[in-house]
């Protein structure tokens, strides 16, 4: 089971995290600074895993960011680090060629398509073009609900008038 | 509209504190947009409700506090369109977490959303559900969850399935609920489904033996067929990762075949074909084949077979060790661990390469190779990897030393077939990672080498030559100086020479040039430094032409800053100067440490020394001397490692009963009776100012009140002797002075409590019977007596008493409120004292007594300290 999933920038500041497993605010915190520490000072051509507090973490750097994801012992690395790809192909995919400060400033859309990956820790979909289309089904829900609003915002506007 | 809440948008936050140059201004970009998000939050707006919960997500991302925005993902969630319930349901799974009792709230929502019409909304609600829910949802939605996995869209039903697994994690007696569900997902085609329905299956037979034997029954052969379906099928663009066919649901598939093969010979057997296919024919150039591949390894060896397809997967294995990638290396390493168990001949093949592993520039790698290399040591290749792993200790990396090194010493320690080798393993390790050994280990060190009296001398030289050349290893340094400190002479007059060593010339004063060194080094720790002075004076009897500089070296020290230094210091001194005769006797060899003791220690088998005495010095804390049975070892035995502390028990002690003072536990008896005393008490306590441990009888009349009688003084001292005295500090004096014997170790004699004169004068004795349940250590009953003792008739009695913090004290009502004269009956009364630090601390209590006596008042009061130490 993936414990908690962290996105870090080259520079230790936090993208991303989800947490699966209970981590108090306190314990976030320090896992974040302790694994920050490890990982960023690894060097390029090392192994993607990192043993740490009888759990291990898998992690990847794409450009500037750094993708780790905590599992058991027993689980499968290798996978994980497909799982890693998947997820940012996904990205990829939504955001077109996606970047850092596609993340920073749509972060909660990085959670839905996180959210359509994995769930309780495990994965949920193999396929990337069925995650997208439920993303977008989601999204063109959010946008007629939008729309409905403003309509609705304007009809009672001129109403008044 | 309030002017706070005026509210940037979402987008103008994250720029404003992109925007911030030092953690000072980002902290106050922050503030500013809390204060404002709160203000918004206490106006109760709609509007910007979702807004609000945006930027509190980002601020918590940041790591900031966002409790205060919990009820707002609340309300969100209430809300009826899906863009509101979106925003909500994934604050609620960024703000809070399971433990979180505002989580309860969101339970009646939840389930609400789990049966709306909409989809999507039933999609978040499960979402939620599946990653933040506690036992109780668990239990309360665990209905609807099970009815969502027979959903009409898979993308629902895969949801539902992934749910499940949460809520049998959280409540495992809902398990079977699941059975039947799970095992249909498995005939279906949706790889989402099937591979969330097959995860589930997995997580199912860890929780649930019946589910494990219904799967095995029902679904291994349709698992066999799924699996070889994947395998064999065409090229599916949506599907494929670099030439396989979604490897995902391949390694979910071969995960839940190995839990159903494990311990099953049949259902093993059915699948031997198909792994064997997936072993033989998946692709290993690319990540996702190696995922596969190392899948099924594990899934073969953890599966009954006989062996037929456990050469392929160690074959797999030996591939994987020597390819180039790092990543492919590590899982080897990581899969040859558990075959270890299976075929250790087989990964014994494997030895050098393993090695090379070890000191291979990759944390991760080193440190599972070091692992399993400590796997693979056995009596017939011990020296020769111990001999490289030492090799490589001299160059390794720092942060590796640690493990390397207690690896290592684990290994000589195991496999010690000889002492000399041992003894010389160890000293490398100490000389080139000295400063990487555990304590119990160079305490293991001096008992063996304190057991081998033939190479007693052969030690101590090479410990010296060690010495000279790596003086900055820390414990090699004890060890060094320990030895010099016991066979001085051996050192220098050549005693016991091996064949195998190199003459060496040493003088006494080189030997005391080494301790020297070793005491005046500023990096020595108190240890060190307490051992080196230990060792000065064992040398001052073993050469006595040496023992004026000796003297002169210990008189240094008197000004040592350390008390404790500067306190051996001068008890060292006037040993030298006006002990001659009790020198040699003191000084003499250690007796032969018992190994035995020792190893029962180091497993924990002996209770802590706390708990053994509170008196005697036996917490030994180097674990080299013996206990009181040995005085003068233990007098010699300073170098403990936490000398700067007052010993265990005596140490709190004064602060506690300081304590007293603030919330001291009255409990006035006499039902009815209102605890009028209780501002006297109060002060009392407070006279009390700094706690005199009752040592003699004359140190006990500062406790006691000036009312009192002279004639209690007798009674006490008579008492001091099962009185809590304070010999942790004292019997270091006593035994120098000569007189005293050692520190008497209470007998743990179980059940039976000797009784105690609690209070004794002129007028009044106060008896304390105790007893204990069985079962509850902490607490000690205590049946009080009281007689009279004067000729006069005592009425309106009132006993009370105080304890302090760390007790609880409870009194039940006194047996009458009249004492007849002169012992002609007694008063009983039933105290309850509950201690909360109990092994740790004694018993301690003020007591107050006040009767009439001719129509005159009187108040008797006292503290008690002279609690048996076993209570």
């Amino acid at each position: 089971m993936i414990h908690f999933v962290l996105l870090i920038s080259r520079q230790g500041k936090v993208r991303l995290t989800k947490w699966y497993s209970p981590y108090s605010q306190k314990e976030r915190t320090k896992v974040i600074r302790e694994l920050g520490g490890v990982i960023l000072n690894r060097g390029p051509k090392l192994c993607n895993f990192v043993d740490w507090r009888g759990f291990k973490v898998v992690y990847k750097r794409y450009a500037s960011l750094y993708f780790c994801m905590c599992i058991d012992q027993d689980d499968n690395e290798l996978e994980v680090l497909e799982i890693i790809h998947h997820f940012v192909e996904i990205l990829d995919r939504y955001f077109g060629s996606v970047c850092e400060l596609d993340l920073i400033f749509n972060f909660h859309k990085a959670y839905y398509i996180l959210d359509e990956l994995l769930l309780a820790g495990e994965l949920q979909e193999s396929s990337k073009k069925t995650v997208a289309r439920l993303i977008a089904a989601q999204d063109s829900l959010v946008e007629t609900a939008k729309e409905q609003a403003s309509s609705i915002s304007n009809i009672i506007a001129q109403a008044t008038k | 509209m309030n002017p706070f809440s005026s509210g940037t948008r979402l987008r103008d936050m994250i720029r404003a504190i992109r925007a911030c140059k030092t953690a000072a201004e980002e902290r106050a970009v922050v503030r500013k947009e809390c204060a404002a998000i709160r203000a918004s939050i206490n106006e109760d707006d709609q509007d910007y409700r979702h807004r609000n919960l945006a930027k509190l997500m980002f601020i918590q991302i940041l790591g900031y506090p966002t409790h205060f925005g919990q009820m707002e993902c609340l309300k969100l969630i209430a809300s009826a369109g899906f863009p509101e319930k979106r925003i909500g349901y994934l604050g609620l799974m960024l703000l809070l977490d399971e433990r979180q009792e505002v989580l309860m709230l969101v339970t009646n929502s939840l389930k609400q959303d789990l049966n709306h019409s909409n989809q999507y909304i039933v999609g978040l609600a499960l979402c939620a559900l599946g990653n933040i829910c506690s036992a109780e949802m668990a239990r309360d939605l665990s209905p609807e969850v099970e009815r969502l996995l027979q959903f009409r869209d898979p993308n629902i039903r895969k949801k539902a399935a992934l749910c499940s697994i949460r809520i049998i994690k959280k409540v495992p007696d809902l398990a079977e609920n699941f059975i039947n569900c799970a095992a249909s997902l498995l005939k279906e085609k949706h790889h989402g489904v099937l591979i969330t329905g097959v995860q589930l299956c997995a997580d199912l037979c860890k929780v649930s033996s019946e589910a494990l034997e219904y799967f095995r029954k029902k679904c291994t052969e349709g698992l066999v067929r799924t699996l070889r379906d994947i395998v064999n099928s065409p090229y599916s663009p949506e599907y494929d990762i670099s030439g396989i066919t979604d490897p995902y649901l391949h390694i979910r598939l071969l995960k839940l075949l190995r839990i159903l093969g494990q311990g099953d010979a049949d259902a093993s057997d059915r699948m031997t074909d198909i792994l064997a296919q997936v072993a033989t024919k998946t692709e290993s150039n690319k990540n996702a084949g190696n995922a596969i591949l190392y899948e099924c390894v594990e899934t073969i060896m953890s599966i009954e077979d006989d062996g037929g397809l456990r050469v392929l997967a160690i074959n797999i294995l030996g591939k994987f060790l020597s390819n180039r990638d790092n990543n492919i290396r590590y899982v080897a390493l990581n899969m040859l661990m558990r075959a270890t168990t299976l075929d250790a001949q087989a990964v014994q093949r494997h030895r050098a390469t393993i090695l090379d592993c070890v000191k291979d520039s990759d944390a991760s790698i080193r440190k599972r190779a070091l692992e399993l290399l400590y796997l693979l040591v056995n009596e017939n290749n011990v020296k020769p990897l111990i001999k490289e792993l030492i090799e490589y200790l001299e160059v390794s990396d720092q942060e590796f030393k640690g493990d390397l090194t207690a690896k290592i010493c684990s290994l000589v320690e195991k496999f010690s077939s000889e002492k000399i080798w041992y003894i010389d393993q160890m000293l490398k390790v100490l000389s080139e990672a000295g400063n990487f050994v555990k304590d119990e280990v160079w305490h293991a060190l001096i008992f063996v080498i304190s057991n081998a009296s033939d190479l007693h001398g052969y030690t101590v030289r090479a410990l010296y030559r060690a010495f000279l050349t790596s003086t900055e290893q820390e414990t090699l340094v004890r060890v060094a100086v320990w030895c010099i400190g016991e066979y001085g002479d051996m050192l220098v007059n050549n005693v016991g020479m091996l064949d195998i060593e190199d003459p060496i010339t040493v003088t006494e004063c080189d030997a005391v040039d080494a301790v020297e060194v070793a005491i005046k080094r500023h990096t020595s720790d108190l240890t060190t430094k307490a051992m080196a002075l230990i060792a000065l004076l064992k040398l001052s009897s073993r050469f006595p032409s040496s023992s004026e500089r000796i003297k002169g070296i210990i008189v240094q020290n008197k000004g040592n800053l350390v008390l404790e230094l500067q306190q051996r210091s001068i008890e060292f001194n006037r040993i030298l100067q006006k002990h001659q005769k009790i020198r040699s006797a003191l000084v003499e060899r250690m007796p032969v440490l018992d190994e035995a003791t020792f190893s029962g220690r180091r497993a924990g088998s002996l209770p802590t020394a706390i708990s053994t005495s509170s008196g005697a010095p036996s917490n030994l804390p180097n674990g080299i001397a013996k206990p009181a049975t040995a005085p003068i070892p233990d007098l010699l035995d300073l170098s403990s490692d936490d000398v700067p502390a007052p010993s265990s028990s005596g140490g709190d002690f004064p602060q506690d009963l300081l304590g007293v003072d603030l919330s001291p536990t009255l409990a006035p008896s006499g039902a009815g009776k209102p605890p009028k005393a209780s501002t006297d008490v109060l002060l009392d306590l407070l006279s009390i100012g700094t706690y005199l441990p009752v040592q003699t009888g004359s140190s006990a009349s500062d406790i006691l009140s000036s009312s009192q009688d002279d004639k209690a003084l007798a009674s006490l001292s008579s008492l001091s002797a099962n009185a809590t005295s304070p010999v942790n500090a004292a019997p270091m004096m006593d035994l120098l002075d000569g007189h005293g014997p050692g520190p008497q170790k209470p007998k743990e004699n179980g059940q039976a409590y000797q009784s105690l004169v609690a209070y004794e004068s002129s007028s009044l004795r106060v008896m304390f019977n105790f007893s204990k349940q069985p079962g509850s250590p902490q607490t000690t009953l205590i049946q009080a007596t009281f007689t009279n003792l004067s000729s006069n008739v005592y009425n309106d009695f009132l006993f009370q008493a105080a304890v302090p913090k760390f007790l609880q004290l409870h009194l039940d009502p006194a047996s009458s409120n009249t004492l007849p004269a002169s012992g002609d009956g007694s008063i009983t009364q039933n105290l309850k004292v509950t201690n909360s630090q109990h092994g740790k601390k004694l018993l301690v209590m003020r007591v107050r007594i006040a009767y009439k006596t001719n129509n005159k008042d009187v108040l008797e009061e006292r503290q008690i300290n002279n609690f048996p130490q076993n209570l």
